[in-house]
């Protein structure tokens, strides 16, 4: 074999190793799939009565906002993987192996992406359970399925490079409280103009809000009005986002890799 | 050739003046080593001496600010793919996947060390037999004892055969069962013919498993040999009296000449015993004829203990660059 069928190889070894995990530890799966769907059910039930939705219903908007926050909240999962192994030693005992050094990352990428799916596919049929519909026929969907995983893509290397770069326990506490108000300062939940001016302003460019517009767009779903700059155009920057995003912590991310061995 | 060769000799590690700094610490400063291939070489220091920082540019985890490496022939710097290929490591803490099983854990290890799926179970399997997991193969590593664990990361460091293999503090942390396990293990490698790199803050460790050891100190070795060659370091064996009656002892130190020392707390007087049982004999004779009650006589060689104290107190302090 030459080095790019080992690299995917490697790769693949290390993404069943997450799946291997899915079938010793069934209950941390199930768990972790349905924390979105509790939160989905809270919303819906619980909160959504009192949230009006111009022209249209509340679950219909909020199913969106919820696919997108769970793409925020898949951060975290990349972030820990990735820090337990630096600090238990395995990601040492993969860099003295003669396997390819790609795999590590590319490997972890498969294996969130592959989570992602079946949250995203658990998210949905739920969403369909509560009244949510796609309304724009399959392209449509697909298309909104799409940008959600290019968002997860791009906070991936976010949390490889978190992961490489913080080792301490009170940082990895701080970063998983963190991700909350990143999650609902945004359009997700509810409309960014009834928040405070400033808060408003982060909440309306927040690219989380601008992956929930476009998707509500792609869907059909009821949306808030366009009446900022980012939100008329939530689909062009629910692209840019995540490219900005990528373009950043990719080569953060091999940079720290590199600097492990300094 | 697979090895590298200096002064004739066949070594499997050449380290040459390795440097390796953090801010203005010096982990390493001027780190040299020979590990003649087959054999044992054990790395005796403190906490903090450097030894992990050493195994770690050995075995390519870490990039030296200076001086130069070979590993079963290969250059560290320049060659890591081909020194990983050689080499087996078992760091300082199990680096093991706990949610997997051992039998997991090993057989992952082994695909990414390049074997075949039916090559990689197969050889997990065995290496679970040689460790004594077998029973326990398949339960999660989270379930494991210390023990366990170690021999687990061990067999994992082992999956290759590899001819090098670096154990970095194998046995700290293990109560006494777990560390004779480990013992036997790294013996039954030894027979093997594999090269050993063994990093331990136990003289008993380094003097049971190891052919020549480096005392390490401050970054660098401040001496090597074999045990017994250190333990000369700082003299030969001594004769040990410890006489019943306190007011025997100037008697005694008079008895034994000119290099004797007294220890009036222990009630204890020692010499040189260059001719051992010779002078073992003298000494009871004349203890016999002077009329003297002695509670101990002994002929004690000096402990590895004594040797490091001795090497890391004399060593010169060193300047930072
Ligand atoms: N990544 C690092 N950053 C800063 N200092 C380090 C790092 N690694 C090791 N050191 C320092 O280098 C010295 C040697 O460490 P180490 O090689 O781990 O010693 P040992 O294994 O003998 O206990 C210690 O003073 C340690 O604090
Ligand atoms: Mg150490």
């Amino acid at each position: 074999m030459n080095r790019l069928t080992w690299a995917l190889a490697d790769g693949w070894t290390v993404t069943r190793r997450e799946v291997t995990h899915w079938t010793a530890n069934p209950g941390q799966l199930v768990a972790g799939l349905l924390f979105p769907v509790m939160v989905l059910l809270l919303f819906a039930y619980l909160l959504g009565g009192g949230i009006e939705v111009p022209g249209g219903d509340y679950r219909e908007f909020l199913l969106p906002g919820m696919f997108a926050m769970t793409m925020i909240f898949g951060l975290e999962g990349t972030f820990t993987a990735i820090s337990t192994d630096v600090t238990k030693g395995v990601t040492d005992r993969f860099r003295s192996l003669p396997m390819a050094s790609s795999a590590v990352v590319s490997g972890r990428a498969a294996a969130d992406m592959l989570t992602t799916v079946l949250a995203l596919a658990v998210l949905l049929a739920s969403g369909l359970a509560v009244g949510w519909r796609a309304h724009n026929g399959l392209g449509g969907a697909l298309a909104a399925v799409g940008l959600l995983l290019w968002l997860r893509f791009a906070l991936l290397w976010m949390g490889i490079w978190l992961g490489l770069k913080i080792r301490n326990p009170e940082a990895v506490m701080a970063l998983q409280i963190l991700v909350w108000p990143i999650a609902f300062l945004s359009n997700a939940i509810t409309s960014p103009a009834t928040m405070p001016g400033w808060l408003g302003v982060i909440a309306d460019w927040n690219p989380l809000s601008s992956t929930a517009a476009a998707t509500r767009e792609l869907f059909g779903n009821p949306g808030w009005a366009n009446d900022t700059w980012a939100a008329a155009h939530a689909l062009e920057l629910s692209l840019a986002w995540p490219l900005v995003i990528t373009a950043i912590f990719a080569p953060l991310s091999v940079r720290a890799y590199r600097n492990l061995s300094r | 050739m697979l090895y590298g060769t200096l002064y004739g000799m066949t070594y499997t590690i050449e380290a040459r003046g390795l440097v390796k700094r953090y801010g203005d610490r010096a982990a390493l400063d001027g780190f040299d080593l020979t590990v003649p291939r087959g054999t044992v070489h054990g790395l005796l220091g403190p906490n903090g001496a450097g030894k992990t920082t050493a195994v770690r540019v050995l075995t390519t985890l870490l990039r030296a600010d200076a001086g130069s490496a070979r590993v079963a022939g290969f250059d560290v710097a320049r060659d890591g793919g081909e020194v990983r290929r050689h080499i087996g490591l078992v760091g300082q803490h199990a680096a093991l996947d706990e949610a997997l099983s051992g039998r997991a854990n090993l057989e992952m290890f082994g695909r990414l060390s390049h074997l075949r799926p039916k090559a990689a179970g197969r050889r997990a399997g065995e290496l679970l037999d040689r460790f004594g997991l077998a029973d326990t193969g398949r339960k999660a590593v989270k379930h494991y004892s210390g023990g366990m664990r170690r021999r687990l990361d061990l067999a994992a460091g082992l999956i290759l055969s590899p001819p090098v293999l670096f154990l970095d503090e194998p046995t700290t942390g293990l109560d006494p069962r777990g560390r004779a396990e480990v013992w036997a293990a790294v013996r039954a490698l030894v027979a093997d013919g594999t090269t050993v790199l063994l990093t331990t803050q136990y003289l008993e460790e380094a003097d049971q498993l190891a052919h020549r050891i480096s005392v390490v100190h401050e970054g660098r070795p401040v001496a090597e040999g074999t045990p017994e060659e250190l333990k000369k370091t700082v003299g030969g064996d001594r004769v040990e009296i410890v006489v019943h009656d306190p007011a025997d002892l100037p008697a005694v130190a008079a008895l034994l000449g000119p290099g004797a020392e007294t220890d009036h707390d222990t009630r204890r007087v020692s010499a040189p015993a260059p001719d051992r049982m010779a002078t073992l004999t003298a000494v009871v004779h004349d203890l016999a004829a002077g009329g003297i009650a002695a509670d101990d006589v002994a002929i004690r060689r000096p402990t590895l203990d004594e040797v490091f104290l001795h090497l890391t107190r004399s060593a010169a302090p060193r300047s930072h660059a």
